[in-house]
């Protein structure tokens, strides 16, 4: 454990506790309540993908694959009702974790531009799978019949309040342990393979390993968001683990910023409700969407925290 | 799962014929769409992830110029050179602006052009299936090669695709413009200051790319569904082809689509539901035992 994780875990419980407190208080209107769940289940999807995309300069663009993964996963061993919720999580868990294996097993030796679309075609091959096999995912229909959620330490995720209480630690839980990953001597071998991985290479570090444990770390967590999401909506769909999902959780890591390690959250924030104002206002929801992004990639050339972070950084260094 | 009926099929010739007309159209239409992908990758080092997207604006532009003219040479036309001028607009006003930046920039820029041309074709064509039909000039009986049915429009779409297909193979390898690209592929510097313009270079090759895009795109709008978001699936096979075939390599994008073009013909009557799986695991197995690629240089 390095330094810090003291620090980290006791702001992480604050904010849950705050966020209890809120609830309990009686803030609990409807639009909140989901606003928390989905906030937690695409923070899990953005922040896991820096792992890759920030940290270690891998870019996926099938980072959906596993969000996808865990959510079936989960949902069918929960529909068989032998499984408690804790349970079927982790074994989940598991399943996403060995599917990132596999699939960055071939991947993470490619160059940079055979990554990005060998993760992408990887997914479109999930996506392709779930929506053919009809008999054990519904197909186009998703999973049908809802998740029973069976109640366990007093936790009963059958009720919104419970549930974003529950995505709200999961994704606190997940922010503390990936932040710990960032700043172990792993994180630090995983940025030194992303600025000079030949170097690493001399260095004797296996580039190879590295970027596998990586992508199976990042691949595993977007799978809890993947649980998350599947609790949501009480049951699966394709779309889940189509590219969209992938290019929506890239452009939230955009929006944020890769170089500050919050910048996915406050992305994935931005990014819902920018989504939920767009979907209000007009249904050429792709043509608004797409723009905005231009502007911003075209525009900025980076994350709306990296430009904050930069400038900040040079009125400091400008005042001393 | 059926392979005794693949064994008869192998075993027959007309059955043979017919299959391997199918397994031809088929991978020569998605050579135009992966040769465009790997010629743009290997002169800008671009991945255009939205080249799924040009290929569906050839079909709907195809489909637009034969509803107004009726002509099918004219769709085709329209196609090629609507989707070549959108090749245009998009180098010179996007992407041009992001050369020299990390992969994460193209591929923002080119899901924010997927994102945007989808949206469009809603708006202009409407979200719904559309089908341009065999024109009727071309539905003219089929061929009969040795009992095997090859339908007329089928011997068509390979006559035209390999005339394109020789073109640009003659126009790369033989032309003075050719060459420059090519030279432009390996030493852009070099190339400028030899007093070459290598802006006008960039966008003429991606215009070129989007451009072959478009016409296969047209040419299979009387045999596909159009509808928005078509591109996506073209645009994967179109990967798994330039990872079989080698980034770069247009030899090695020809072999890889006759490749893929025969799996999905015969793989239809062996496996059905496994075509799919069956083209990703060609994939894979090249990626291990060759991860450049058939065409591609070792070590790249």
């Amino acid at each position: 454990m390095s330094g810090g994780w003291l620090r980290d875990t006791a702001v992480a419980m604050v904010v849950l506790a705050l966020f209890l407190a809120f609830e309990l208080a009686g803030f609990r209107s409807s639009s909140l309540l989901d606003f928390a769940i989905r906030f937690a289940t695409f923070g899990l999807l953005a922040l896991s993908l820096n792992l890759l995309i920030g940290t270690t300069g891998l870019v996926s663009f099938g980072h959906a694959a596993y969000f996808g993964m865990g959510a079936y996963s989960f949902g069918l061993l929960m529909q068989t009702g032998a499984w408690s919720i804790p349970a079927a999580i982790l074994a989940a868990l598991a399943c996403t974790a060995l599917l990132a294996l596999v699939v960055g097993a071939l991947c993470v030796r490619l160059s940079e531009i055979y990554f990005a679309f060998l993760t992408l075609a990887f997914q479109m091959l999930l996506h392709s799978v779930i929506s053919s096999w009809i008999s054990l995912t519904g197909g186009d229909q998703g999973l049908m019949g809802g998740i029973p959620k069976p109640a366990f330490l007093g936790i009963d995720l059958a009720q919104p309040s419970h549930l974003a209480g529950f995505g709200v630690f999961c994704l606190l839980l997940s922010t503390v342990a990936l932040r710990q990953v960032v700043r172990s001597p792993f994180g630090a071998a995983l940025r030194m393979i992303r600025d000079n991985p030949d170097r690493a290479a001399f260095v004797g570090l296996s580039v190879f390993r590295y970027r596998l444990a990586a992508f199976v770390i990042a691949g595993t967590f977007a799978g809890l968001g993947g649980v998350l999401m599947s609790l949501y909506v009480s049951g699966a769909f394709p779309s889940f683990a189509f590219w969209t999902t992938s290019g929506e959780a890239i452009f939230m890591i955009m929006l944020g910023g890769v170089s500050v390690f919050l910048g996915p959250l406050v992305g994935t924030a931005i990014f819902l409700l920018l989504n939920d104002w767009i979907t209000a206002l007009t249904e050429h929801h792709g043509l608004f969407m797409g723009t905005i992004l231009l502007i911003l990639v075209l525009g900025l050339r980076k994350g709306l925290l990296d430009f904050i972070m930069e400038h900040w950084r040079a009125r400091k260094g400008a005042r001393s | 799962m059926d392979l005794t009926e693949l064994g008869g099929c192998l075993s027959s010739l007309s059955c043979m014929v017919t299959q391997t007309a199918a397994g031809l159209t088929i991978g020569m239409l998605l050579f135009l769409v992966a040769s465009g992908l790997t010629l743009i990758f290997g002169v800008l080092g671009i991945v255009n992830f939205a080249h799924g997207s040009l290929y569906m604006m050839g079909a709907y532009f195809a489909l637009a110029a034969y509803g107004v003219s009726g002509s099918f040479v004219l769709a085709v036309v329209a196609g090629t050179l609507g989707a070549a001028l959108l090749g245009l607009f998009m180098e010179r006003f996007l992407l041009s602006r992001i050369y020299g930046q990390d992969v994460l920039m193209q591929l923002l820029v080119c899901y924010a052009v997927i994102l945007i041309l989808d949206d469009v074709v809603k708006i202009v064509w409407g979200g719904d299936f559309r089908s341009m039909g065999v024109p009727d000039e071309l539905r003219l009986p089929p061929f009969i090669i040795g009992g095997g049915i090859v339908p007329y429009f089928y011997a068509i779409l390979f006559a035209v695709t390999a005339v394109i297909a020789a073109a640009l193979a003659w126009g790369m390898g033989r032309t003075r413009f050719g060459r420059i690209v090519r030279a432009a592929a390996i030493n852009p510097g070099m190339v400028g200051a030899l007093g070459i313009n290598t802006t006008v270079i960039y966008a003429a090759v991606f215009a070129i790319g989007a451009g072959l895009a478009g016409a296969a795109g047209a040419l299979s709008a009387p045999i596909r569904s159009v509808v928005p978001g078509a591109g996506v699936s073209i645009l994967i096979e179109s990967f798994i082809v330039t990872v079989i075939g080698g980034m770069g390599s247009i030899g090695g994008a020809l072999a890889a689509s006759l490749i893929l073009g025969f799996t999905r013909s015969f793989g239809s009557i062996g496996f059905p539901l496994f075509v799919e799986g069956a083209m990703f695991a060609i994939m894979a197995l090249v990626l291990i035992l060759r991860p450049s690629g058939l065409g591609g240089k070792r070590g790249s």
